[in-house]
């Protein structure tokens, strides 16, 4: 079950090269006047094609500095990452541009040149069709968290990067959110990276489970939930719960 | 409701005005219709639509300049940190420096000229619109330019989407309050040096017989015209702007 996968193939249930390759040995933010802070710690993983991974850790334990250095939105790290040229992102929070349609947001997560496509199919598929000319303002925090999936997905990725993308939202949207999402990625053969701290729902849905440490984060375990989706009902998910809480007290609370 | 009460509080203004000049009895504080005989003696002449129209082109030509270049050096200090340090001191000075100082300074170097007249204004107004403009630059949301980023958003797609947006409000705070500056100091200037426009007549019917009725008939004219533009054009503007809220 533990397994820290630097360099070597993941354990992946379609088994093929990673996807998504990230090798960080060090990240330490360091400001003026304060103490260095070490926010990640030979943190190294691959997500394989077509696979569901998720990473599980407590707040604050650098989860969203992981994704940020992936993306490359912060270079300032020692080690190397590969593959999110062909990912799509969806953030924590929406981050839609307020003054910009639905119809225009979602344009926007292709290159200029191909801003034309036909996109019929992504918003009857995400249920936003009758949005389309709406400002975001005007939707609920569940829509709009579909608008901004509708964004990372309009490129047709490899491969879906999303940090916490369903807290905040009842039950039921969180719930309806997920089930698009896995659909989604299940047809298309696409990879997923999610960021989470919400374990009941990281069993529903991953392929894999990686479990990160308080800070400085540090890859604790990396687990494989071979029950397919289908068949994963309550009793099993509380027992897997159990069992995992039992070997990491300090990631997975009882 | 809105507009009757505009009206009423306007009517109450003429009242009081035609009530104090009643009072008074004197050349000096003319009655409402006094005022208005004077305007339409000064249009059937044309003076007036000469005077004001001169007027008004060179507020344009201050404006739009100033603006272009307000704004292009308020993204720049805004967005960058060297530039802000380096231009932040001349701009201050620029800044608390005198309209009158400006305009007398701009005639002495340049000459008593249009050139000028209309740099005078320019350089009035610009440092008003790139402190505003600096503001907005500032306050760009770091959440969206690292949506920007992870998305590759190519460098137009980033100006006209991402930047632009969040910059109009302060453009357009710049503009309305920059229009009024600008037409005061216009007609400042035309009043040291320029042979024409409501600045210069207005200096004229003041020297000449202290025509109050033309002082206070020229700059109802302008004031109007002015209001006229903020109304029809700017508060449009300033709605369609924020029409995503």
């Amino acid at each position: 079950m533990f397994s820290s996968c630097s360099g070597s193939k993941p354990m992946s249930a379609a088994g093929a090269e990673p996807v998504l390759q990230v090798a960080i040995a060090a990240k330490v933010y360091r400001s003026k006047g304060a103490e260095p802070v070490e926010a990640v710690r030979n943190l190294a993983f691959g997500v394989g094609s077509g696979e569901i991974v998720c990473l599980i850790g407590p707040s604050g334990a650098g989860k969203t500095t992981t994704l940020r250095i992936l993306l490359g939105l912060d270079t300032d790290f020692e080690g190397r990452v590969s593959g999110a040229g062909q990912a799509g992102m969806v953030f924590q929070e929406p981050r839609l541009l307020p003054w910009r349609s639905v119809e225009h947001n979602v344009r926007l997560g292709l290159l200029r040149a191909r801003r034309g496509r036909d996109l019929d199919g992504l918003f009857a598929q995400l249920g936003l069709t009758p949005w389309r000319g709406s400002y975001p303002k005007a939707l609920s925090l569940g829509m709009q968290r579909r608008v901004a999936l509708a964004r990372a997905l309009a490129d047709d990725p490899r491969v879906l990067v999303l940090d916490e993308p369903f807290v905040s939202l009842d039950d039921a949207a969180a719930a309806e959110l997920r089930g698009l999402v896995v659909d989604t990625v299940e047809s298309a053969r696409m990879s997923v990276l999610m960021v989470t701290h919400n374990v009941a729902e990281a069993i529903g849905i991953a392929d894999r489970l990686l479990l990160v440490s308080k800070r400085p984060a540090t890859l604790m375990a990396n687990v494989t939930l071979d029950r397919p989706r289908g068949q994963r009902d309550r009793a099993w998910a509380e027992a897997t719960r159990a069992t995992l809480a039992a070997q990491h007290p300090g990631i997975i609370a009882e | 409701m809105g507009a009757l009460t505009r009206i009423a509080s306007l009517v109450v203004l003429i009242a009081a005005w035609q009530f104090a000049a009643l009072e008074a009895g004197s050349r000096l504080l003319p009655a409402p219709m006094a005022v208005l005989r004077f305007i339409i003696q000064e249009a059937e002449r044309g003076d007036l639509a000469h005077n004001v129209g001169i007027t008004l082109l060179r507020v344009a030509i201050s404006f739009a300049v100033a603006m272009v270049l307000g704004i292009l050096l308020g993204v720049a200090l805004g967005r960058s940190k060297a530039a802000d340090l380096t231009v932040d001191t001349p701009l201050l000075v620029l800044l608390n420096t005198p309209a009158l100082v400006i305009t007398v300074l701009a005639y002495v170097w340049v000459g008593l000229t249009e050139t000028a007249a209309i740099l005078a204004v320019i350089l009035n107004k610009l440092p008003n619109v790139a402190v505003i403009v600096r503001e907005g630059a500032r306050n760009l949301d770091p959440g969206l330019d690292e949506m920007a980023r992870a998305y590759r958003f190519d460098r137009r797609t980033w100006v006209l989407d991402v930047l632009v947006p969040q910059l109009q409000p302060y453009v357009v705070t710049a503009a309305r309050s920059g229009l009024s500056l600008a037409w005061k100091i216009v007609l400042v200037v035309e009043l040291l040096g320029r042979p024409d426009g409501v600045g210069f007549a207005i200096n004229y019917y003041f020297v000449q017989s202290t025509d109050v009725a033309a002082i206070i008939g020229y700059s109802l004219v302008f004031m109007a015209v002015m209001i006229g533009i903020d109304v029809l054009l700017l508060q449009r503007l300033e709605a369609h702007v924020r029409r995503w809220r």
